[in-house]
C-alpha cells in the first residue's frame, strides 16, 4: 500500500499524517501538493487537518477548488480509498464526496481534548481492525466540528450504516454524536478526531493506529490503484 | 496621522515628533548626528528607532549586566532569538516578546499578532518553530472588561497558533487588580534546528539584493513601537490604528517558504530578519548596521496594500507577516521562484551599498539620507539613577493568617482564578499539532520530544509580580528559581532563559530601581542555575493614569531531557506511594495567594533566598528522577503545599494520608524551593540515600479520594470531589 497525503496551502497536519503512516505504521506515504493534478500510483489518499487557504470564507470551501480535487473526485469515483481528517473531512463535505456539513462547535470555541469514541461499524475499510463497539480515545482539535445533516440524509446514513465513529461524550454538538462517516459506497471516510495523533504510547495512546491498519488489511494484495 | 508632511524648518518649530514620544533634546541630538535638519521621514524613522521598544534606551544599562554566555550558548541576545545546544548537532532557539499595549486596546489582534511576531523571530534564525507558550496577566474577573480581555486574548492566541500549526503547549495566567487596565500578554516561541544552519539578520556585500517578502504594507500599526513606549490614560482615546491585524494563513506560507530557503539555499542567503517593531526601517537598518554596510531602498517598489502611502507610513507600518532578506546579487530569481511557489510576493526593493548611508527614495525623490548608525548604534542610552520606593524602606510587619476552618479555606483558595484550573482557557489551543507533545498543558512544564533524536525538551514561563513588588531583588531571584523548579520537576536540566521585562515608566527613579534591582536578582539566580539569558524583550510604560503595574519580569526557561524514560509529571500514579516534601516550610506569607484572599492586599517582606540550597535540592530531585526513583514530582508555588497536593491528586483521583510537623496555617505558606514527590515504597532506601535530609516523608497516597492531614495543632480532611469542583469552577463560573 502506498498513500498520498495532500498538502493544501494551510494544511498543518500533513507531516504528522506522513509520520504516522510511514514512520509508525510502515505505510509508505508521500506529500502531494494540492497544485498537482494526478494521483496515479496510490492506493489511498489522505486529506489532512489544518486550515486550508486559512479556512477563509468557510472551512474547506476554497480547498475544494484546488487542482488536486478533480483527481481526488476521480480517484474516489473509481473506488479508491479516500480519508479526510478534521479539515480534510470539512473539505470532503464541501466537495460533495461526503454528505452533511460541519458547523461551529456549540461552545463557539476551538476545542483540543481527548475524545472517547465508540467504533459503531467495523465492516469498513477504515475500521475492520477494531472490535465491534470498541471504545477508543482519539484527540480532537477543531472549531468547526459539529456534524449536521438534514433528517432525510441522516436517516439514510443510519440505514446504510455509514456512521463509523460516535462520540461517547459529545463535545461539539454533532447530530447523533457523529464523529466519522463513510460515503454510501464505503470507500470515502471523513472524521473529525485525529487518529494520526494517537499512534505512539509516548504521546498518550495508540488507538488511532486501527484506522491505518484497517486500510492495510483492505488493500492487502491489491495492486496499486490507478486513477486520474 | 498627519496627512501633510511638514518641511524640515516647519518640523523644527512645530515639533510634531513630540506626539511620537521623542523629546526636543533627542531631536537636537538626531539633527547633530545626521548633519542637517531632518526631513519628516527622517525624524519619523528616528522616533521609531529611538523608542524604548527598538533602542532599549532606558533598559540597555540594565540588560548589559545580564549573564548571557556559557559553553552551550551558540547565539546570545542581539539577534532575532537566542540559541543553545541540545546535543545531536541541534540547537534550541527561543525568545519571548510582550504585546501588552496592543492587547489592551484590541485584545484579539493584539494577542494574535504577538504570537505571529515571536514565531517570525524564531524562523528568521532558520529554526522550525515547534511550540508557543504564553504568560498572561489580567485584572480581576469581577470586571466585565477583564472578562472580555481574557476571552479575546485567548481567542487571539488560539486563532493564530492553531491555524499556523504550531502547538500552544504551556504558559500561565494570573489575576490581580494591578493589571486591570494594562494586561500583560507575553508570548514565547521555541524552535529547533541544526546548529550549522543558524542564520543572522545582516545585510552585507555591496550590490547584494534586499528582498521584501510576504504580505503587502498597509496603514496598520503605524509607529507601533512608539505607541508601545507610551502610557495609557483616561484623557486620551486609545490609538486603534497603532494595532496590527494578523493573517496566520499568510504566516504559515511564510514559515514554510523561509525554511525552504534557509535549508536549501544557504549559499546565496546572506541574512534574514523579521519586520517587527518599527517595520521596514527597523529590519533594514539593523541588517545594515550589523555589518557596517550602507543601504539604498526604493520605496516605490515596496508592495503596498493602500494607495498614496507616505514614506513615513511605508517605513513605520507594522503590517504583519513580512520578512526582509539579503540575497547574493545575481541569485534573486532563484529565491523569488521559491516564494512564488507559495504564492508570496518577493520583491527586490534595494541593494547593499558602499559606505554607511541609509538612503530612501520615494516618487523619485530622496526622502532620507542619513548615516545607518544614527538610527542604530548612535541612538541615545540613558543611565538613570534608581531610587528605592518608600514602600520598601519601611515594609509592613509580616502577616500571619489565622485559619479556623482549614478545609473551607483550602476550598476557597482552589477556586481563586489564579489557582483554579485553566483548562477552559488552554483547551482552546491546539497543543498537539506536529505530534511532539509528551506532557500537555497543566503540569509543571510542557515536554516535547525531538523527532529524529532520543531527546526531549521541557519549557515553562513564570512570573510573580507580587513578590517582585515586595522585594525586587529576591522577587527576581525567585522568578528564575521557580522556572528552574518547574523544569526539574519534569525531569529536565535547565539550559537557559528568555525574558520579558514588564515595568512602568523607567524615567521615574522608583520604577527604574525596580527594573535594575530585579534584573540583578535575575542575574544572580541565572548564574547559580547555569541558565544564561539568551534573548528577551522589554516592555516599559505599563501604566494607567500614572500608576504602574507591579514590576513583572517574566522568565521563559527551556531544559533538556536526555533520556525520555525519565519524563515525569505531577499526577499521583497509584495508591500506596510514599509522599515526600523536599525543602522546609516556613511562615512565608508575604505576597502569597492566601494573603491576597484573606486580606485583599499584599504586604510584608520576603525572606532571603538561599540560592545555593535551592539549587542543591533541585539537583537532588533531578538525580532521583534520573535514577527512575520518582513516580510524580511537583514544584510548590502559589497557594503553597495544599494547592500543590490537590493538583497532584486531581487527575487520577488518588488521595493522600499525611502527617506534617508545622501548624496547619503554614500549609498555605509559599516558601520557595520546595517539591512534593511520590515514590514507590520499594524505592524508599534508594530515594532517601539520594535525597538525604533534604526530603521529609509525609505519608502515603490512598485509593480513597480524600486527603487527611495530621498536624501538631489539629487533624483535618477534605474530599477531592469538593476541592476539584471548586478548582474546576474557578474560571468558568466567573466568565458567565
Amino acid at each position: 500500500m502506498r498513500a498520498a497525503v495532500i498538502t493544501f496551502p494551510g494544511s498543518n497536519c500533513d507531516e504528522d499524517l506522513q509520520w504516522a503512516l510511514a514512520h509508525v505504521c510502515g505505510i509508505p506515504a508521500d506529500l502531494v501538493p494540492a497544485s498537482q493534478e494526478t494521483l496515479a500510483g496510490y492506493d489511498a489518499v489522505f486529506l489532512p487537518g489544518g486550515f486550508s487557504y486559512g479556512d477563509y470564507l468557510r472551512s474547506g470551501a476554497i480547498a475544494r477548488f484546488s487542482p488536486i480535487m478533480t483527481a481526488v473526485q476521480d480517484f474516489a469515483a473509481a473506488g479508491g480509498f479516500v480519508v479526510g481528517i478534521c479539515n480534510g473531512f470539512q473539505i470532503l463535505t464541501e466537495a460533495g464526496l461526503l454528505p452533511g456539513a460541519l458547523q461551529w462547535n456549540t461552545s463557539l470555541h476551538f476545542i483540543c481534548a481527548p475524545a472517547p469514541l465508540t467504533v459503531v461499524n467495523t465492516a469498513t475499510a477504515f475500521s475492520n481492525h477494531y472490535a465491534d463497539m470498541e471504545s477508543v480515545t482519539l484527540p480532537i482539535a477543531h472549531g468547526e466540528g459539529s456534524y449536521y445533516a438534514d433528517p432525510a440524509t441522516l436517516a439514510e446514513l443510519e440505514a446504510n450504516h455509514q456512521v463509523v465513529f460516535r462520540y461517547q461524550d459529545n463535545p461539539n454538538g454533532s447530530i447523533h454524536d457523529i464523529a466519522g462517516i463513510t460515503n454510501r459506497a464505503g470507500n470515502v471516510l471523513g472524521m473529525m478526531p485525529h487518529p494520526e495523533r494517537a499512534v505512539e504510547a509516548l504521546l498518550g495512546g495508540t488507538d488511532g493506529r486501527g484506522v491505518f491498519y484497517s486500510l492495510l488489511n483492505a488493500t492487502k494484495g491489491a495492486a496499486a490503484h490507478v486513477a486520474g | 496621522m498627519l496627512q501633510v508632511e511638514l518641511s524640515p524648518e516647519e518640523i523644527r518649530t512645530a515639533k510634531p515628533y513630540r506626539q511620537w514620544d521623542m523629546t526636543d533634546a533627542e531631536y537636537d541630538r538626531f539633527t547633530q548626528l545626521i548633519g542637517h535638519l531632518p526631513t519628516f521621514t527622517e525624524v519619523g524613522l528616528a522616533s521609531g528607532m529611538w523608542s524604548e521598544h527598538c533602542a532599549y534606551k532606558y533598559s540597555k544599562p540594565v540588560l548589559r549586566q545580564f549573564w548571557t554566555k556559557n559553553e552551550n550558548v551558540v547565539m546570545g541576545p542581539g539577534e532575532g532569538a537566542g540559541a543553545i545546544r541540545i546535543g545531536a548537532g541541534k540547537v534550541v532557539v527561543f525568545k519571548a516578546e510582550s504585546h501588552n499595549h496592543p492587547s489592551a486596546v484590541e485584545p484579539y489582534e493584539g494577542a494574535a499578532t504577538g504570537v505571529g511576531g515571536i514565531i517570525r523571530d524564531i524562523f528568521s534564525m532558520g529554526a522550525k518553530p515547534i511550540a508557543v507558550l504564553d504568560s498572561l496577566r489580567f485584572g480581576e474577573l469581577t470586571d466585565p472588561r477583564t472578562r472580555q480581555l481574557l476571552d479575546q486574548v485567548v481567542a487571539g492566541i488560539a486563532g493564530y497558533g492553531n491555524a499556523i500549526g504550531i502547538p500552544t503547549v504551556g504558559g500561565e495566567t494570573a489575576f490581580d487588580p494591578t493589571y486591570a487596565r494594562n494586561p500583560l500578554v507575553n508570548a514565547m516561541c521555541v524552535g529547533i534546528m541544526d546548529e550549522d544552519q543558524l542564520q543572522k539578520g545582516r545585510a552585507a556585500g555591496v550590490g547584494n539584493a534586499i528582498l521584501y517578502v510576504g504580505a503587502k504594507t498597509g496603514r496598520d500599526g503605524i509607529n507601533g513601537a512608539s505607541f508601545a513606549s507610551g502610557t495609557f490614560s483616561d484623557s486620551e482615546a486609545a490609538d486603534r490604528s497603532a494595532v496590527q491585524v494578523g493573517d496566520p494563513f499568510m504566516e504559515k506560507l511564510l514559515v514554510d517558504a523561509c525554511l525552504k530557503v534557509t535549508n536549501d539555499h544557504q549559499d546565496i542567503l546572506v541574512g534574514m530578519q523579521d519586520m517587527g517593531a518599527a517595520g521596514l526601517v527597523s529590519s533594514s537598518v539593523e541588517m545594515a548596521g550589523k555589518s557596517a554596510s550602507g543601504m539604498a531602498l526604493d520605496l516605490d517598489l515596496v508592495p503596498q496594500r493602500e494607495p498614496d502611502m507616505t514614506s513615513f507610513e511605508i517605513m513605520l507600518s507594522e503590517s504583519q507577516e513580512r520578512m526582509l532578506l539579503c540575497v547574493a546579487a545575481g541569485h534573486e530569481a532563484e529565491i523569488q521562484e521559491i516564494f512564488a511557489r507559495y504564492g508570496l510576493d518577493a520583491v527586490v526593493i534595494g541593494r547593499v551599498t558602499a559606505g554607511h548611508q541609509y538612503v530612501l527614495t520615494h516618487h523619485g525623490e530622496t526622502v532620507c539620507d542619513i548615516p545607518v548608525s544614527s538610527l542604530t548604534s548612535d541612538a541615545p542610552v540613558y543611565h538613570q539613577a534608581g531610587q528605592q520606593p518608600a514602600r520598601l524602606q519601611a515594609p509592613a510587619p509580616d502577616w500571619q493568617p489565622v485559619i479556623t476552618d482549614v478545609t473551607a479555606t483550602w476550598t476557597r483558595l482552589m477556586n481563586q482564578p489564579t489557582i483554579a484550573n485553566k483548562a477552559s482557557l488552554f483547551s482552546r489551543y491546539d497543543a498537539q499539532v506536529q505530534t511532539n507533545t509528551v506532557v500537555l498543558p497543566g503540569s509543571d512544564a510542557a515536554v516535547l520530544r525531538i523527532k529524529g533524536t532520543d531527546r526531549a525538551i521541557a519549557m515553562t514561563t513564570d512570573s510573580n509580580g507580587r513578590y517582585v513588588y515586595l522585594d525586587p531583588y529576591i522577587g527576581g531571584q525567585r522568578t528564575v528559581a521557580e522556572a528552574a523548579a518547574n523544569l526539574v520537576a519534569s525531569g529536565a536540566t535547565p539550559l537557559g532563559i528568555t525574558d520579558c521585562l514588564n515595568y512602568g515608566d523607567p524615567t521615574k527613579p522608583e520604577i527604574f530601581y525596580e527594573l535594575e534591582t530585579s534584573a540583578q536578582g535575575i542575574t544572580a539566580a541565572t548564574k547559580v542555575f547555569n541558565t544564561p539569558v539568551i534573548s528577551g524583550n522589554v516592555s516599559l510604560y505599563n501604566e494607567t493614569n500614572g500608576t504602574a503595574i507591579y514590576p513583572t519580569p517574566m522568565v521563559g526557561m527551556v531544559g533538556l531531557i536526555e533520556d525520555m524514560t525519565t519524563i515525569t509529571t505531577q499526577d499521583f500514579k497509584q495508591a500506596g506511594d510514599l509522599v515526600y516534601l523536599v525543602g522546609t516550610t516556613q511562615p512565608d506569607f508575604s505576597g502569597s495567594e492566601i494573603q491576597k484572599l484573606l486580606t485583599g492586599d499584599i504586604a510584608g517582606r520576603l525572606a532571603d533566598l538561599d540560592l545555593a540550597t535551592v539549587k542543591h535540592q533541585q539537583d537532588l530531585v533531578l538525580a532521583a528522577i534520573q535514577a527512575h526513583l520518582v513516580t510524580a514530582a511537583h514544584d510548590l508555588s502559589e497557594g503553597g503545599l495544599l494547592t500543590g497536593l490537590a493538583e497532584m491528586a486531581f487527575a487520577n483521583q488518588i488521595g493522600a494520608d499525611l502527617r506534617v510537623a508545622v501548624p496547619t496555617s503554614w500549609l498555605f505558606a509559599e516558601t520557595p524551593g520546595r517539591f512534593l514527590i511520590t515514590i514507590a515504597p520499594e524505592n524508599q532506601p534508594a530515594f532517601e540515600k539520594v535525597l538525604g535530609s533534604a526530603a521529609t516523608l509525609l505519608g502515603r497516597t490512598t485509593a480513597a479520594p480524600q486527603v487527611t492531614i495530621a498536624a501538631p495543632n489539629r487533624t483535618f480532611s477534605a474530599s477531592l470531589a469538593d476541592l476539584h469542583q471548586a478548582w474546576e469552577e474557578g474560571i468558568p463560573c466567573r466568565m458567565n
